[in-house]
């Protein structure tokens, strides 16, 4: 796989923005831009959450229409009237938010608005089938493309936006943290399939948090800070240190800032939870003090577990104790009063309520602290998120906004604040750092390391390694189902935790 | 006029799914276990009325009962597919009375044939449609208010216009009367002619990229508009079908019984309404069929008339039907939840 474009360097660009400019009332999203896409090359888009890249993904999907500038396709002006017109131009696009037709099949999903006709203009059901059967095994997935898009997990709603993004001759593939949801094999799979695109011609745009990804895949990058152009350059020659500073406009700290644990009593204790058919008989504690991380392959079963844990699914057998008292199994109230709390994974669905204001969704969960005789206080919602809003950085216009007007990454600090402004004694975060830029992302972890020093018991399921290396006390690996492996700090590795997770005998934890 | 009326009707019931999926998905069957439950209470409520009085299965019951379903089929059928896209219509009952009685005064001792009635209804409904449509997808007023505001401002045209007159059957021409009481092979038009127009509307919604859109705008409509899809031209468009079929069923009104009020069809937007979400059209959009809207519309008909077979008081019938719409809301919500459970954890294994 050479990232070098095809000879002949510097073919014209495909796709190009000149001086683009976009504001949301007082926000200036997009100020002054410029980028250009070639055929046959990738280009990364960098910048804080909040910096302005999905803005810019829509301003080149047709979504949002600039307010000054052009957008140039093969070198002409092109004004798109909406996505339409922009994927008749070849323009695929994956959103960051999943955008599937929870009623629909997958193959119609896939192939909604531009379906196979057959005689009389009506749709060709088979073909639609088919078509989206190969693109799944072109993917290495296992769906079945008849199946309803509903209770699709979020890894894969991803996997069938990038069939749909891959559906047709796209001659350019814009990605907007694609990656954000798939396991390591998972994306290796989706670089692969892009790179073929790439090299039969395909011009890609590519975002992502990660930023090994990012020089992975691509040859240069573009990188925003508060909606305007810092820097573009090829990646060649350019360090992950320097890309960072560039984002950041400073330099970081230590990435783990891990604090050392004095784990006190067992603060959470689940014993044989089973559920038929997604896990069985597990087991473990946390404690005090300590930050335990759940690891193991996407659809390992781990997020299910803290579902279950927490009360929102119903185990089929086993318990839960948290502080010593047995919890209700079933029953979220009754867990959150007993101290728990879950900051889950599919924060778009799980997480938020979009058209509620910031403060409203922060004070969402502590609503009982903020009570008085039955009256919400306004006032000390408002501090209380204005707080939280400054410790986790979060960009925003007014707390009063709705959640939906906020940049994706942006959207699930509020979920953590949400949480975390409950005061729990045992936090269960699911992907804590999904989808948030490395400055934040350093941030969340000194916080939760900081909540760990004052005896919060914290269960952190991560699909990042370097994270789940980085912060945990102890790694709890699962595979299929089960509880394979419980390795200590001293002893996880990138090695001992990949082989419990992928199965593979020999892992040197004790198996639980 | 009678060959062109009878064509496809009993054709299309065992086509694929819509998604062409083989065995059916879990919320496939979930929606086809609804239709067989209200096709089961259908069944059961009409054995049992059979046996209290047989003489509601004779030849003149059956009859009776496919006439009475016939208009509230028909009207199922058009709101289903506005229900589809999250939206509603409300003033289908004053547009079936205003057809009616807009037709009425234009036939009335003429001898205009039953076609050019038709034509008139349809044409008239659907300039109904268009503007309760253009003032929800364009003017982007919500559905709720659109629709109720056309009702009331299409009854007091209707009112003022009638002024207290009525149309009598004895003005209206043979040629029109004849297509409401007639029949060919012992079965009324009028059934035969919502037969038709429900498999065509079926078929259109399955085999059509438009009608699938009309359900992807239903699901998700963000979705849906960064999927291209030209939302407010399919909106406007099921508004359009929706008054075309209301205009129909005013024209059908008249020549069934020739005597036209202003308030014909007064209040009959809710018994719709119900049909529709009975059968298994999520008031919510996206889901469901208009067979099942079908069904939902017999049952509540086959309610009405068993409740006059067994001398049970009419008010019973109003309250049966919101119960009906109730369970059915309320069952909606459940199964949705519980689906979406199962279909989570089956994609675990
Ligand atoms: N629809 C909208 N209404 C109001 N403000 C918006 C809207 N969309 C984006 N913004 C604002 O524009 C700015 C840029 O947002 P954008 O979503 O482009 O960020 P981003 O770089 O994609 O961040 P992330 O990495 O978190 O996804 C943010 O301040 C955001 O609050
Ligand atoms: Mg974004």
């Amino acid at each position: 796989m050479s990232k070098t474009a095809p000879a002949g360097a510097d073919p014209a660009p495909v796709l190009a923005l000149k001086g683009v400019s976009k504001s949301f009332g007082s926000v200036r999203a997009l100020r002054d831009i410029s980028l250009e896409l070639r055929a046959g090359e990738s280009h990364a888009l960098a910048g804080e959450n909040g910096a302005g890249k999905s803005t810019l993904i829509k301003t080149l999907a047709g979504v949002h229409r600039p307010e000054a500038g052009t957008v140039l396709l093969d070198g002409e002006p092109a004004v798109f009237h909406g996505p339409a017109d922009a994927r008749d131009a070849g323009i695929a696009v994956i959103y960051q938010e999943p955008t599937l037709f929870a009623d629909l099949s997958i193959a119609e999903n896939i192939f909604m608005g531009r379906q196979p006709r057959r005689t009389l203009g009506r749709i060709d059901h088979a073909a639609v089938h088919a078509a989206t059967g190969a693109l799944m095994e072109r993917l290495g997935v296992d769906l079945d493309p008849g199946r309803t898009a509903r209770g699709l997990s979020i890894a894969d709603q991803q996997i069938v936006e990038i069939a749909k993004a891959l559906s047709f001759d796209a001659r350019v593939l814009i990605m907007d943290e694609p990656t954000a949801a798939l396991t390591g094999s998972e994306t290796a799979r989706l670089f692969s399939v892009v790179e073929t695109l790439r090299t039969e011609g395909a011009a890609v745009l590519f975002i992502s948090h990660r930023l090994g990804e990012i020089f992975d895949l691509c040859r240069h990058v573009t990188t925003l800070r508060d909606g305007q152009l810092v820097a573009s350059e090829p990646l060649e020659g350019l360090t992950e240190d320097e890309l960072v500073r560039r984002m950041v406009g400073r330099d970081l700290g230590e990435l783990y800032p891990k604090q050392e644990a004095r784990p006190g009593g067992t603060a959470l204790t689940v014993r044989r939870l089973t559920r038929e058919g997604v896990f069985r008989d597990v087991s473990f504690d946390v404690r005090e003090g300590e930050i335990v991380a759940l690891a193991g392959l996407v659809g390992a079963g781990r997020s299910e577990v803290a579902q279950a844990v927490f009360g929102v699914d119903r185990a089929d057998a086993g318990e839960v104790r948290v502080n010593g008292q047995a919890l209700r199994a079933g029953s979220p109230t009754a867990a959150m009063r007993a101290g728990l709390a879950l900051v889950p994974e599919d924060r778009r669905q799980l997480g938020l309520v979009m058209d509620a204001s910031i403060e409203r969704n922060i004070g969402l969960t502590g609503l009982r602290q903020l009570r008085t005789r039955g009256l919400v206080r306004r006032a000390g919602e408002r501090a209380r998120a204005s707080d939280w809003a400054l410790r986790l950085s979060l960009k925003y216009g007014r707390l009063s906004d709705p959640v939906g007007f906020l940049s994706g990454g942006n959207q699930q600090k509020v979920v953590l604040a949400k949480w975390l402004a409950t005061e729990p004694s045992v936090l269960i975060v699911d992907e804590p750092t999904r989808g948030i830029d490395v400055g934040t992302k350093a941030e969340v972890h000194r916080l939760l390391s900081s909540l760990a020093a004052d005896g919060l018991a914290v269960l952190m399921i991560s699909s990042d390694l370097p994270e789940v290396l980085g912060m945990a006390d102890r790694v709890l690996v699962m595979h299929e189902g089960r509880l394979v492996a419980e390795i200590p700090r001293a002893q996880a590795d990138e090695e001992s935790v990949m082989a419990a997770a992928t199965g593979r005998a020999g892992s040197r934890g004790e198996a639980a | 006029m009678s060959a062109t009326l009878r064509a496809p009707e009993p054709a299309d019931t065992s086509q694929p799914s819509p998604a062409g999926a083989k065995g059916g998905s879990l919320a496939e069957k979930v929606l086809r276990l609804r239709e067989f439950s209200i096709g089961a209470a259908l069944v059961l409520l009409i054995l049992a009325t059979w046996l209290v009085n047989p003489s509601f299965l004779d030849d003149q019951g059956i009859k009776d009962l496919l006439l009475n379903a016939s208009i509230l089929v028909l009207l199922a059928t058009g709101q289903s597919v506005v229900v589809l896209t999250r939206n509603i219509d409300l003033s289908v009952g004053s547009v079936v009375g205003l057809t009616a009685f807009a037709c009425g005064s234009f036939v009335s001792g003429t001898d205009h044939s039953a076609v050019t009635v038709l034509l008139l209804g349809i044409a008239l409904g659907t300039v109904c449609g268009l503007v309760s449509g253009a003032l929800v997808s364009f003017g982007r007023v919500p559905a709720l208010v659109v629709t109720l505001g056309m009702l009331y401002v299409i009854q007091g045209l209707d009112h003022a216009w009638a002024h207290g007159e009525q149309i009598n059957a004895a003005n209206v021409p043979d040629a029109v009367l004849t297509l409401g009481s007639g029949s060919v092979l012992g079965i009324p038009y009028l059934p035969i002619l919502s037969a038709v127009v429900l498999a065509a509307t079926a078929y259109f919604l399955r085999a059509y990229g438009s009608g699938r859109e009309l359900y992807a705008i239903g699901s998700n409509p963000e979705a849906a508009r960064l999927a291209g899809i030209p939302i407010r031209r399919r909106v406007l468009t099921a508004y359009a079908f929706s008054g075309a079929v209301a205009g129909l069923a005013g024209a059908l009104w008249l020549a069934r019984f020739g005597t036209v009020v202003a308030d014909a069809a007064n209040g009959w937007e809710l018994t719709v309404v119900s049909a529709v979400v009975v059968g298994g059209i999520a008031i919510t959009g996206g889901v469901g069929t208009v067979w099942g809207a079908a069904l939902g519309a017999l049952l509540l008909t086959t309610i009405g008339s068993a409740l006059v077979v067994l001398k049970v008081s009419s008010f019973w019938e109003q309250a049966i039907t919101g119960a009906l719409l109730l369970a059915a809301i309320s069952t909606d919500r459940v199964v949705r939840g519980r689906t979406t459970r199962a279909l989570r954890k089956r994609s675990r294994q």
